[in-house]
């Protein structure tokens, strides 16, 4: 039978938003190649979190359980995932291009000797081949792409594909597995992580960015927003921001930072360069505030204001709370 | 410490991409070739160990068409010892699979102590073939990666790598792959001193029938698009901010419904 799987993330506690869309997903090819969904949950304890993936549309989940598989390691849950490819033999194996996907994918699909569709945003199917539709050059163009190898693995964008709940068994079904401990690996010596809570930029419902415009490191008007919409939204910036060393690296937005397509971009003295919009581009809605209205951002923009940013965020906060709160 | 760096020439970044007509591909006229900027961190960071060892080789490898041997050279003259090409028809874009696979033949030939690539390339975006070579050549891979020290005696490295809402820190054996990361250094410029003596350097070309394999593609693209333009929406000038502001956020509800 062509089956589907999906590899479900966890990330402190909880399964990421961006398992469901690919189960939501999943269960639409699954249906249309007349298959299974299935959805691999790697590490101990897991299989509570089955009835909340059976809800999107999961028939199967497979736990794969070893004191070894306890925090993320490239190369173990490499092995665990290949292992439950192979056993299980799906046409097609869906992950999230999350920061966990982009290590995880390829080392798996190498182990199976098999290419990834690395960061789809969409995809169809042509009998029984996945076409996945990905964006290129930072979104300066797509492409269409299939795999000539099965299983036919692709990665996709969190935040793109739509969830839809369609109530299925979410049987669980658990596969045991010895970790192969002589293959070499490295090991986590520390966490560091950022305990506010935010939402990385590529997965963030929101973005509230910040540029050269914002005079220095003083982004609390941008904060200040990001808080009024709450966990869905983060801070990103411009490389300028970034090179001033007012912004963390990790937060540059752009062709040498991180692709977004969150539904809101809001940009504040950003003027909008060709890799700045590479990188933004595709996000759903674009604001953007200016006090120039030369500014390139400007031909991109669904709503622009051309005024001074630190007259109109702090209005554009004051009316946002207002209408939040209603 | 004798350093591997994988190293992809990429359109620069100001390239306005346009889809040929019958979208197979890009078009490719006038386009401007620079090193993908990823592997630029990774060559100032090999760089920086050798000179911090004292010792070593930094080796470049690059897969792709002749124009690549001018990123070879730039590499050169910011200080690298010496250049692999390898260039083939059966290879020159090919997809990540195939490209790791090219380029662990070249690696597993040699020794290195530790193998760089870049995070990602910035024209495929794939963002898999650091990962993929280290599976092949069956030794950790460290991706993401910020900063790099390597253990006084060589064997081992502890580096710090971003993940999702923070930074790891991980310890490992070498040699292993890193995928180089924004934040890792700042790359140097090649100096005129450079550029001259990276004319003299080697740099070996070799071809699939060198290396002794055959790839088989493992994906394939078709149908290129450009992405639908997007047009300018309303622009609100010479308002009160209050006005302009109040006027976007409730059009950002009952209009455009996003929030
Ligand atoms: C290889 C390479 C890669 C690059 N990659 C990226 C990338 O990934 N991401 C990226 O962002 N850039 C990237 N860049 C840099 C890019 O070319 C631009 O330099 C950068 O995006 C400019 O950032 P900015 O818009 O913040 O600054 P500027 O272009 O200086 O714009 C600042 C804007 O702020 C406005 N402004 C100033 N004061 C105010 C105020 N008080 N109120 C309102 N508006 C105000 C100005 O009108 C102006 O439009 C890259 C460049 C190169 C060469
Ligand atoms: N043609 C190539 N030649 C040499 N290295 C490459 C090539 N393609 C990819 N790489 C390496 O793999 C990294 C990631 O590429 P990608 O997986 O295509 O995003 C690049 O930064 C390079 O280090």
């Amino acid at each position: 039978m062509a089956n589907v799987l999906i590899y479900a993330e966890i990330k402190a506690g909880k399964i990421k938003k961006s398992a469901f869309e690919l189960a939501s997903e999943g269960r639409k090819l699954a249906d249309k190649m007349g298959g299974e969904l299935t959805a691999a949950l790697i590490g101990p304890g897991l299989e509570s979190f089955a009835p909340e993936l059976a809800k999107f549309g999961v028939d199967t989940v497979y736990t794969v359980e070893s004191p070894e598989l306890e925090g993320y390691n490239s190369e173990y849950f490499a092995q665990a995932l290949a292992h439950l490819i192979s056993e299980t033999k799906p046409e097609v194996v869906l992950m999230s291009h999350t920061m966990q996907g982009k290590d995880l994918a390829p080392r798996t699909a190498a182990k199976l000797g098999v290419g990834v569709m690395a960061d789809c945003v969409s995809f169809s199917l042509d009998g029984s081949t996945l076409i996945g539709k990905r964006p290129m050059y930072a979104g300066k163009c797509f492409a269409e792409w299939s795999a000539a190898s099965a299983p036919q693995i692709a990665t996709a964008r969190p935040n793109v594909l739509e969830t839809a709940e369609t109530p299925k068994a979410g049987t669980v079904s658990r596969m045991a597995f010895t970790v192969d401990t002589s293959r070499v690996t490295y090991t986590t010596k520390e966490l560091n992580l950022d305990t506010s809570g935010k939402v990385d930029l590529t997965e963030a419902e929101i973005i509230v960015s910040g540029g050269r415009g914002m005079g220095g490191p003083d982004y609390t008007l941008l904060e200040e927003m990001s808080a009024i919409f709450g966990s869905r939204a983060t801070v990103g910036a411009s490389r300028a921001a970034v090179d001033a060393g007012w912004r963390k690296h990790s937060d540059q937005v752009g062709q040498t930072g991180k692709t977004v397509t969150p539904n809101l971009y809001i940009a504040c003295g950003i003027s909008g360069s060709i890799q700045h919009l590479a990188g933004m581009g595709s996000s759903k809605v674009i604001v953007a505030i200016n006090k120039d209205t030369e500014a390139p951002i400007f031909t991109k923009a669904d709503y622009g204001i051309v005024g001074d940013l630190f007259k109109v965020i702090p209005e554009f906060n004051k009316e946002l709370k207002a209408i939040l709160a209603e | 410490m004798k350093s591997l760096v994988c190293l992809k020439q990429v359109p620069d970044t100001e390239t306005q991409i346009k889809v040929n007509a019958d979208g197979s591909g890009i078009v490719t006229d006038g386009i401007k070739y620079v090193i993908n900027p990823y592997d630029e961190f990774s060559v100032e960071e090999a760089l920086r160990l050798k000179e911090k060892f004292k010792a070593g080789e930094v080796v470049i490898l690059s897969i792709g068409p002749d124009r690549c041997m001018e990123a070879i050279r730039t590499a050169l003259a910011m200080g690298a010892d010496r250049g692999v090409h390898v260039c083939d028809d059966a290879v020159n874009s090919a997809d990540p699979f195939v490209m790791a696979q090219t380029l662990a033949a070249v690696a597993s030939n040699q020794e290195f102590d530790i193998i760089f690539c870049g995070h990602r390339a910035i024209d495929d975006d794939f963002a898999e073939t650091g990962a993929m070579l280290s599976e092949l050549l069956k030794i950790p891979q460290i991706t993401l990666v910020t900063k790099i020290n390597v253990s006084a005696d060589k064997k081992s490295v502890i580096c710090e790598r971003d993940i999702e809402g923070g930074k790891e820190t991980v310890e490992s054996p070498l040699p292993c792959v890193v995928t180089s990361q924004k934040g890792l250094n700042e790359p140097r410029y090649a100096s005129l001193p450079g550029i001259m003596k990276a004319k003299k350097k080697p740099v070996e070309k070799k071809s699939l029938s060198d290396l002794g394999f055959s790839p088989e593609t493992k994906l394939q693209a078709k149908n290129y698009s450009m992405p639908s333009a997007r047009q300018a929406g309303k622009k609100y000038e010479g308002m009160e901010p209050q006005d302009a502001a109040k006027t976007v956020v409730q059009a950002l509800r009952s209009e455009a419904k996003v929030i």
